[in-house]
Order: C-alpha cells, then structure tokens, then sequence
C-alpha cells in the first residue's frame, strides 16, 4: 500500500505547483457557477411550479460542483497515462513491479485531490456569503452530511473507473483524445444540467445509467433532493457501477497489455 | 541466468500508400503487412557476463530487450531469467532486473530527481538502509550530489541519463538491461557512463545487457557480443574472435630512410611515395613480423604501425557480410 500512497504524494506535489492553473481554473469555476445560477433563476421566476428542484437546492447543487469540480469531471485528469500508451513511455510503467490498473487509478485520483485541495477552499468560502438568495446550505443534518461524504468518494471512484476505460482506448486509438466519451458521461452525470431536468422517460433510463452514479448522487444528497432511503439506494447504485467497471476495466488492461506493441527504442 | 529459446515475435502493421485516393480506401479495406520482428531468437547468458547487443536499426534489439523484461509477450518460444518466465511473472520479474530505454525518462519531470528516487525506493519495496547505502554509492560514482536537488526537465542530456540509470539501480537489481544508454551524450557523459558500468559489473557482479550503435562502448565494456540482424542471431562471440575473423588482413604504414623495399609474397603496396609505404599483409602468407623483418634488411626503418580494424569498420563488415 506504500508504494500506492507514495504516488499519491508525488503526484499531489506535482499537482501543487501549479499555481497559475489553478488561478484560472477558479475563475472559471466562478464565472460558471456564477452564469448557471443567474441563469436558472430567470427560469424559476418564470415559473416556479415548473421548476423540479427547490431553488435552494440548485444553489446547492452548483456551489458544490464548481468548488469540487476537480474530483468529479470526466475529463482533463491524469493525462499521464493516455500519453504514456500514445508516446510509448509505458515500457517503463512496465517494468516497475506495480499492477498499472492501481498505478493509475491512484494517480488520477491524487490529481483530483490536489487539484480540488487548491480550489476548492475560496469558492466555498465565497459561496457561504453571498447574498441569501444564492448563497450555499449545509446539508439539513449529519446523515445527510455523512451520506454527501460516503456518495462523494464513491463517485470519484466511479467517474475515475470511467476514466480508466476511455486512458485504455488509447491502447486502441492511438489518440490523446475521446472527446464524445467524456461530453456523454458529463452531460449524463448531470453536469450540464441536474438530472432532474430531463424530461421524465428519457430521465428514468438516465438515473439508472452509471452516469448517475457519477457527481449526480453526492450532489443532489448534499443539496437534499435526494435523501433517507433514497440516498442509500443510490449509494447502493453507485457501488454497483464501481464494481461493475472495476471488473470490466482490469480485464480490459489485461487483455491489451498482451497485444500491446511498443515501438521504436 | 537468462536462457532464451526459439523466441518468435511477429508484429502486424497497418501499410497505408501515400495520396488522397488511397488514405480513403484505406478507411474501408487495410492492408496489413506482417514483420518478423524476431526469428527464432536463442542466446544464453551467465550470472556476472557483461554481453553487448548489437545490430543495425529495426534488427530486433529492443524487441528482444522488452521480452525479457517482460513488456512484450513472444508469439513462440521460451525465455527463463533466474528461474521466472518475464510476461507471465511480471511484477515479480520486474523487481529484480533494471532497465534503462536510452530514448525515453522514468524521472518525474517536474519535480526534483530525488523526489523521483524516493518514489523508486517505495515502488521497489526497498529499505531505508538498502536505499541509503544505494544512494550514497551512485551518488558518488555517477557524481550526482548536485542533481538531486533539481528537476528533471532542468538537467542537460547527459546529466539526465547519469540520473536515469541511477534512478535503474537504486532496488539493487541483479540484471540490468540498457537499451542505447549512451545515446545523444557528449564523450566526457560517455566515458562517464561507460566507466560506472563497468564498475557497476565489477563491483556488485550485475549482469549487464547493453544495446548500442557506438562501437566505443562494445569495446570498452564487452568481451561477448551478440550480432542480431532480420530478427536472427548471427554471431555469437567475443569482440577478440570477431575481429580475427572479420579481418584476414592487416596494414602496415612503414617510413623508411633509404631506396624503396622490394616487397614480396603476401604484401601488396597501397600507397607509395618517397619514404613512406602503405602495406596491406595477408598474415597467412607472412607474418607481421616476418614482414618487418624482411623491410627492416633492406631499408632503416624511422617508424612502422600496424592498423587493426577498428570495432566500427568491423561491424559494417559484418553487416555487410550477412547483408542486413
């Protein structure tokens, strides 16, 4: 396990020192969260009884995901390892005594964490005061609370297991981008737009997809449009798709490990 | 103990002609064309042997490297490293052996080289102790105190790969494979490079497999080589033994006071000018020493040198000679 927390630590540090980036990536994460809320409050007003949400929820909903964007986004992290295969460099991964499924998985999760670890402390701190209407709610209890934690590490699992599958079509590709398979899972996991607003067939298939198990569950729990029982399916939901992908991704990396070919040096 | 035996490798690639036309239908129907990349490879090397591997480029070197490291898995045949097949065990593999690709970095490139060492160290499971006393030795033998400190992308080539193979040894490997690590490095980096290998063989008895286009490293480090070309083992010998048989003949440049030498059987004048005589010998015929006697009656000689063939001009022999 030593050597895995080991590449979390380089991984974190060199994660750290990008400072510029994570200056422009707060002000876009500003700006978004900022434009979504406006936008969605022209909407309300329009017609609240129309609205599927509560509009504090929403508010919600937004704060959350623009302060931990980095943990959940299906696109832009550990980039390392689609170079790796497309560049060849993977003949060193190789040669290391380390199951380079796990190699992975760790990496891209530190990165998330460095990455949120930078951004997310000025967002929240900006989002608990603002002005009423648009600031952020803690969640109305601690079950709520400690179920948004359990929801929220599962779904970075989740959407990490995803990221796995799309770094392995590389393996296939050759490409350093999959730009349909990350827009999908984004716009699926309720990225775009909370789920709640898909009209309600296609929603009802949506919520069963392991999309949903992505950042759609920990921040609609935090938010309190899904709570109780419900919650705990969903938990159950996501942990389902992690297994499910888990599987499915380690076969992958097996079987392309054997037909893989490096060339050149 | 690296046995390999009957190892195949055959790689499929895509052709794709040039034009337009062609680039189109080449999205419906490809063509593949199939490379033996390995033929029947079969060598084995002992615990402690220092072997270089050579071949013109796309000869099968790296292949062979990657097999027995356990990066690519054969089509066909058997390869056993102390005990353990390298695509079947390999991250039990992999921890014993080192490995350098002279044409890629390990190092992390953003953050300083011991940062990537430390890394190293807890990938490799490798004690406190162990690691420190690694440390301290490649520290001082690749000369690297100064290096630590700094980031990778900072370093220049050579002081990149004194890292990169340090950064190899630090698990104390028992094998190491070095794939060109001497490429694109100024000769001061060389001499370096070469002069810690050898130490390295000496020293702790690593086996060493060392691929190279540089001669000067196979004649410095090697007393055994292995000449691949199309994916077949050609020779198998030390450097001695080839340069013997590549070259029936030697060259004698002799400067003379005196009238020119009558020369006899078995030399063949190249170049003359006044007091000075390019000879080429056929020493079956005569010796190198009978000749010198045979000139040295007639004229007084002011200075006589024996040309052997360099490692270089014997390789394009040999290359020449198999017609790879």
């Amino acid at each position: 396990m030593k050597q895995y927390f080991s590449l979390f630590r380089i991984r974190f540090i060199n994660g750290l020192q990008y400072r510029a980036a994570a200056f422009a990536g707060l002000t876009t994460q500003f700006a978004w969260g900022f434009m979504e809320i406006l936008a969605f409050s022209a909407f309300y007003r329009a017609n609240p009884a129309a609205f599927p949400m509560e509009f504090s929820q929403l508010v919600s909903y937004v704060w959350i995901q623009q302060a931990f964007l980095a943990l959940f986004m299906p696109w832009g992290v550990g980039g390392n390892a689609v170079e790796a295969i497309v560049s060849g460099n993977i003949v060193y991964d190789l040669a290391r005594p380390m199951d380079i499924y796990n190699r992975w998985f760790f990496e891209t999760i530190a990165d998330r964490v460095s990455r949120a670890t930078l951004r997310c402390a000025p967002i929240l701190m900006v989002a608990f005061i603002l002005p009423p209407s648009f600031r952020m709610a803690l969640p109305s209890n601690l079950w709520q609370l400690s179920m948004f934690l359990i929801s929220a590490v599962s779904a970075m699992c989740v959407v990490t297991v995803y990221c796995l599958l799309d770094y392995m079509s590389a393996f296939y590709t050759m490409s350093r981008y999959s730009a349909i398979f990350v827009i999908l899972a984004d716009f699926l996991a309720g990225g775009v737009l909370p789920i709640p607003f898909f009209p309600a067939p296609f929603r009802k298939v949506v919520e069963l997809l392991p999309f949903a198990a992505m950042q759609n569950m920990p921040l609609r729990i935090y938010s309190g449009n899904i709570s109780g029982t419900d919650a705990v399916r969903g938990i159950g939901l996501q942990l389902f798709w992690l297994a499910v992908m888990l599987i499915f991704g380690k076969w992958l990396m097996k079987r392309s490990l054997k037909r893989t070919v490096t060339q050149g040096g | 103990m690296i046995t390999l035996t009957n190892i195949n490798k055959t790689f499929k690639i895509a052709k794709r002609q040039a034009g337009f036309g062609r680039a189109v239908k080449a999205l419906f129907s490809r063509e593949y064309t199939l490379i033996r990349a390995l033929n029947d490879v079969s060598f084995s090397i002992a615990d402690g042997e220092m072997v270089g591997y050579i071949g013109p480029n796309g000869a099968g070197k790296s292949t062979t490297i990657k097999i027995m490291c356990g990066i690519l898995t054969p089509d066909r045949g058997e390869c056993v490293i102390d005990g353990r097949t390298p695509w079947r065990n390999r991250v039990a593999h992999v921890r014993e052996i080192g490995v350098v690709f002279g044409q890629r970095s390990q190092l992390w490139w953003d953050v300083p080289i011991i940062d990537s060492f430390e890394l190293i160290r807890d990938i490799y499971k490798t004690d406190a102790k162990t690691y420190q006393n690694s440390l301290d030795e490649l520290t001082a033998l690749l000369d690297l105190s100064e290096l630590l400190k700094t980031p990778a992308r900072s370093l220049s080539l050579g002081q990149r790969m004194r890292c990169e193979i340090a950064a190899s040894l630090i698990h104390n490997p028992k094998i190491l494979f070095l794939d060109e690590p001497t490429i694109g490095l100024d000769a001061v980096s060389k001499i370096a490079v070469r002069q810690f290998i050898k130490k390295l063989n000496a020293e702790r008895g690593t086996t060493v497999i060392l691929t190279t286009h540089d001669m000067q490293d196979i004649e410095a480090l090697t007393r055994r080589i292995l000449l691949i070309g199309k994916g077949r083992i050609l020779l198998d010998g030390s450097l001695d033994e080839l340069k013997k048989r590549s070259t029936e003949r030697k060259t004698l440049v002799v400067e003379y006071i005196g009238n020119a030498p009558v020369l006899c059987e078995g030399m063949t004048p190249c170049e003359t000018r006044e007091g000075r005589v390019v000879i080429t010998l056929d020493p079956v015929i005569l010796s190198v020493s009978d000749a010198i006697t045979r000139l040295a009656a007639q004229v007084s000689l002011t200075d006589v040198s024996v040309l052997d063939v360099s490692a270089e001009e014997m390789v394009a022999g040999l290359y020449k000679e198999y017609e790879i």
